[in-house]
């Protein structure tokens, strides 16, 4: 069974090579779907396979770079990015995420960050997994109000709508966001962009999971609009985040490859995905997917605050959850699509 | 749209080109030299490892050319096997908004 090991040339490592495909095909089809980097999700795959953390990162963003190039490509030829937006939203991002990178950097020296930072990611987590349900239960309820009154609800509605308050901020200069189908001020998506980059620059992660919420609550993206256009901004970042890594020598690319190879295909099926189901499914969805980043991160803090025999216990279940999260999800929308795609093929050749 | 766009794409590039302008993202790793073993390996695998102690940057270079175009090639794989099967890979319905 030899054959089934690769030996990595940088990392001098023996890695279970079909594991990375599957692991790439899991992320790259929830990447797709939800336009996010995952790499909470790659991370501990990665560990599991053996793979030095030292080169985790940057294998994890090289192979992210290539999979959100071919599915914002996909998306573009839907007509789900916004390229203006996303232009616009990333001098607010590569801004906002040098001054948080610097803040926790500033913290640091202060002490204990670590812990308040992963204090604030829960937050932040449950802030956007409410802000998911709550938009779910309103639009819930708006369709039992119209149906109580007789009245047919707009298909097109939705729940939570603070985005109409904040367009009606007219700050100069006003742009027009043709697939977004947004007229606000330049200064809402800047703001929006600089504040979810500045959060992620505290984290240390991508941002996919803050700014694609941020994207359709604050600024008013459909939702496979803040889908493919938060998949161009994954993209740049991605690309320049492998850039900056490899150049510290922290890539396996051979790895990257691999994972890339099962991550393109996997990136493509979940875009396609996008089509068969609709924006609230996605948001429901994505709202589990943040429950599930959520515990995780919890089974970590309880994992470093208990005896260390007790805390591999509790750092193996937060792997395990995030893997099945990773299989469950990926299974869902590649499910989910091929039902679609049966249907919509069957339809044509009636 | 057009000066938005100039602007942009120029602080992207300038960025993509000088990740050493990057002030905060991998300066933690920067402590630590990692030296590839290039004596387990021949041809392509001597030559790559190689190039990884000797420059960084041409290592980088490579690395930032072979990512997009990997993606892209299994991608477009993907694409003709779908569209093949009959997917309609140009259109969607808008669902809300």
């Amino acid at each position: 069974m030899d054959w089934l090991y690769v030996l990595m040339p940088i990392a001098g490592v023996e890695i279970f090579w079909p594991g990375l495909i599957i692991l790439g095909v899991g992320v790259g089809v929830i990447g797709g779907f939800f336009g996010m980097g995952g790499a909470w999700m790659v991370t501990p795959g990665l560990n599991i396979l053996g793979f030095p953390m030292a080169f985790a990162i940057g294998t994890d963003i090289a192979h992210m770079a290539g999979k959100s190039l071919i599915a914002t490509m996909r998306h573009g030829k839907f007509g789900n990015v916004d390229y203006k937006l996303g232009l616009i939203m990333l001098i607010g991002t590569v801004i906002g995420f040098e001054v948080g990178a610097q803040m926790v950097m500033w913290l640091e020296r202060l002490g204990k960050v670590e812990v308040y930072v992963r204090y604030l990611y829960l937050v932040l987590l449950a802030l956007i997994a409410w802000m998911v349900f709550a938009d779910v239960a309103k639009k819930k309820k708006k369709e039992r109000e119209a149906t109580a009154a007789g009245k047919e609800i707009d298909p097109l509605a939705t729940g939570i709508e603070w985005h109409k308050t904040l367009h009606k901020l007219k700050i100069p200069p006003m742009v027009h966001f043709k697939e977004a189908q947004v007229y606000c001020t330049a200064w809402l998506p800047i703001m929006v962009s600089f504040l979810t980059g500045w959060l992620a620059g505290i984290l240390g992660i991508g941002g996919g999971l803050i700014r694609m919420p941020a994207l359709i609550y604050f600024v008013g993206c459909p939702t496979h609009v803040a889908v493919g256009t938060d998949l161009f901004e994954v993209m740049i970042s991605g690309l320049y985040g492998a850039a900056t890594y490899t150049f510290k020598g922290r890539t396996e690319l051979v790895a990257a490859i691999i994972m890339l190879v099962g991550a393109s295909i996997g990136a493509q099926v979940g875009t396609v995905a996008t089509k068969y189901i609709k924006g609230y499914g996605i948001r429901i969805a994505f709202g589990l997917a943040v429950i599930g980043c959520f515990l995780s991160i919890v089974l970590k803090l309880i994992a470093k605050a208990v005896p260390a025999s007790q805390g591999a216990i509790f750092d193996g279940a937060a792997t395990v959850l995030v893997l099945g999260l990773v299989a469950a999800m990926s299974l869902y929308i590649f499910v989910k699509m091929l039902a679609g795609a049966k249907q919509e093929i069957a339809s044509k050749k009636r | 749209m057009k000066i938005w766009t100039k602007i942009t794409t120029l602080i992207t590039g300038l960025l993509l080109l000088c990740p050493g302008l990057v002030l905060a993202a991998a300066e933690k790793a920067a402590k630590l030299v990692i030296v590839a073993d290039t004596r387990k390996f021949t041809g392509w695998e001597a030559w790559w490892t190689n190039l990884y102690n000797e420059s960084h940057l041409y290592f980088m270079l490579l690395t930032v050319a072979i990512i997009p175009v990997v993606g892209v090639i299994f991608g477009t794989i993907a694409d003709l096997i779908m569209s093949r099967i009959g997917i309609d890979l140009k259109s969607r319905e808008l669902s809300e908004h």
